[in-house]
């Protein structure tokens, strides 16, 4: 393994940011987690603090020895400043649960953050491979081998009715969860997402706001999950969530064709304003910049506007974030002062100059 | 750190709780806390969710109200099934098999199964999987059996002909 400094990872584009790969247009990312516990383990929540630090120091010294981990650094959760923690969660390698009670808590992550694996979350272990674009198959590839790696040097808690036992019985089985992050602002605009929602929902799966407060989504970014994890095998799990995703892209096209066709005008009048105010604006919150920053996006994807990439876009919808822009301009800065850097920042970035 | 509430004594409860990926972290002390509990119980995401799930069959509900009321109690990390329902999570792996008669239904609710089908991890050989991935496509033949595809019913059959000699072939090498 290697060392890792964060300062450092401030300036480097994710992988999953590339804003590249099949149906980028309309697919932001792709991640694909498993969850394990070593057997003959109390699960972290039950444990005592001598069981968590032998689980935390096993898995590190496997880890250390594992060929398909030789690149990638290991955090220790309490090492790292509270900015940090919030640094990690935003960048999408460890949840929010990790980043609080933080003894015996530890995080690897890969070369390009690619991979990311938690170490005593709610289960002892927590492993994802985050990609840009659709990319299902290939990041199960990616996990299943880890998985299948790991398993020679340990054991984890497995029944064979069962399946894999987790924390949750909502994980139960093959511990798998599989979600795509999507943006859907043709179906949004048009009222459809109501209906997207309902058909999800029958399918074993699950759709929910990505950013913004409740159900109500923010930038019509949303995320699609399976949520069964138990009596169906993981390609099947995997060729449901794919299914549902093309069916979901699909529809989106359609109705960004209808907008071009039908509402040519009052589309560009939305997108036009929002690269105006997004551009110019020197006082700006998160929430008013996710909103643009989709309205933007859709300009791109349709060619009504030009000069910026959609790698730039998420580059601010990850840059805008509270702890990356305390690192960004290395202080602690007030929920105001954050307003005004995210505002600098994004006319950084797309600004004309002025 | 002091209390949320009142502001006035030392917090010595911390919550946290995550729901749709937003965090609310709330600092009681402890007389605010027990004022709080009621009002805590119907502000509880997931875990409700599935207390919610669990409570049903007049069996479960017969249990609740016997005087020792717990339930099944995990042996190794000594877990009630109560508190389970309390907190929606597990305390280790022996658990799913101090509950298990629970465990099928509550499965079944979330997961429309109770019984894996998926992959298995490596334990040194490969004979128990096959037997086990056997016994399941048995069972799969009887149910096609059962509903009358014998086309489907066909095919299963040579599967599971196929895998009877893969078995027998690695036993003979392991002999």
């Amino acid at each position: 393994m290697v060392k890792m400094d964060l300062n450092d990872l401030v300036n480097e584009k994710s992988e999953w940011l590339r804003g590249e790969g099949p149906r980028s247009d309309i697919v932001m990312s792709t991640r694909v987690r498993l969850a394990r516990n070593l057997d003959g383990y109390p699960f972290f929540s039950r444990a005592k603090d001598e069981q968590r630090k032998n689980v935390l120091e096993k898995l590190v010294s496997v880890f250390k020895k594992n060929d398909l981990l030789k690149d990638a650094a290991l955090i220790r959760i309490k090492d790292i400043s509270e900015v940090d923690r919030e640094f990690l969660v935003e960048r999408h390698l460890m949840s929010q649960e990790h980043a609080v009670c933080v003894e015996r808590k530890g995080l690897v992550v890969g070369k390009g953050e690619i991979l990311s694996i938690m170490i005593n979350e709610e289960d002892h272990l927590r492993m994802q491979i985050l990609r840009s674009a659709l990319n299902i198959r290939e990041a199960w590839t990616a996990i299943d081998a880890l998985d299948t790696s790991l398993g020679k040097s340990l054991t984890f808690a497995y029944s064979n009715r069962f399946g894999y036992l987790t924390a949750c019985p909502t994980n139960t089985g093959t511990g798998l969860r599989a979600s795509v992050m999507l943006h859907l602002p043709a179906l949004e605009m048009t009222g459809q997402i109501e209906k997207v929602y309902e058909a999800i929902s029958k399918l074993g799966l699950t759709i929910r706001g990505f950013y913004g407060e409740g159900s109500e989504a923010a930038g019509n970014f949303f995320q699609i999950s399976n949520q069964v994890a138990l009596g169906h095998s993981e390609g099947d799990i995997l060729d449901n969530l794919e299914r549902v995703i093309n069916r979901t892209i699909s529809r989106e096209e359609q109705t960004r064709g209808y907008l071009i066709d039908k509402k040519k005008r009052e589309t560009q009048d939305g997108i036009f304003r929002s690269y105006g105010t997004l551009k110019s604006a020197r006082i700006i919150t998160s929430r008013e910049t996710i909103k643009l920053l989709s309205a933007v996006r859709l300009g791109v994807d349709l060619g009504i506007i030009s000069g910026i990439d959609t790698s730039s876009l998420n580059e601010i919808l990850l840059l805008m974030h509270p702890a990356h822009l305390q690192k960004i301009n290395s202080k602690q800065l007030s929920s105001h002062e954050r307003d005004i850097k995210r505002a600098d920042m994004i006319r950084g970035k797309i600004g004309g100059g002025n | 750190m002091k209390c949320d509430e009142c502001g006035i004594r030392e917090a010595a409860i911390h919550l946290t709780e995550v729901v749709n990926d937003k965090v609310t972290k709330l600092h009681l002390c402890e007389q605010c806390a027990r004022e709080k509990s009621k009002e805590m119980q119907s502000h509880f995401g997931l875990t409700d969710l599935i207390s919610g799930l669990m409570d049903f069959g007049p069996q479960q509900r017969q249990e609740a109200a016997s005087p020792r009321g717990k339930g099944p109690t995990c042996g190794s990390c000594g877990m009630s099934y109560s508190e389970f329902q309390k907190f929606g999570k597990l305390g280790c792996g022996k658990c799913y098999e101090a509950f298990e008669d629970k465990f099928s239904s509550l499965l079944r609710s979330i997961h429309g199964s109770d019984k894996h089908i998926g992959k298995m991890p490596f334990r040194g050989t490969s004979v128990v999987p096959e037997q086990e991935k056997m016994r399941q496509l048995k069972e799969e033949l009887e149910a096609l059996i059962r509903s009358e595809e014998f086309e489907k019913a066909a095919v299963m059959r040579d599967r599971i002909r196929e895998l009877e000699e893969t078995v027998e072939k690695h036993g003979e090498d392991g002999s």
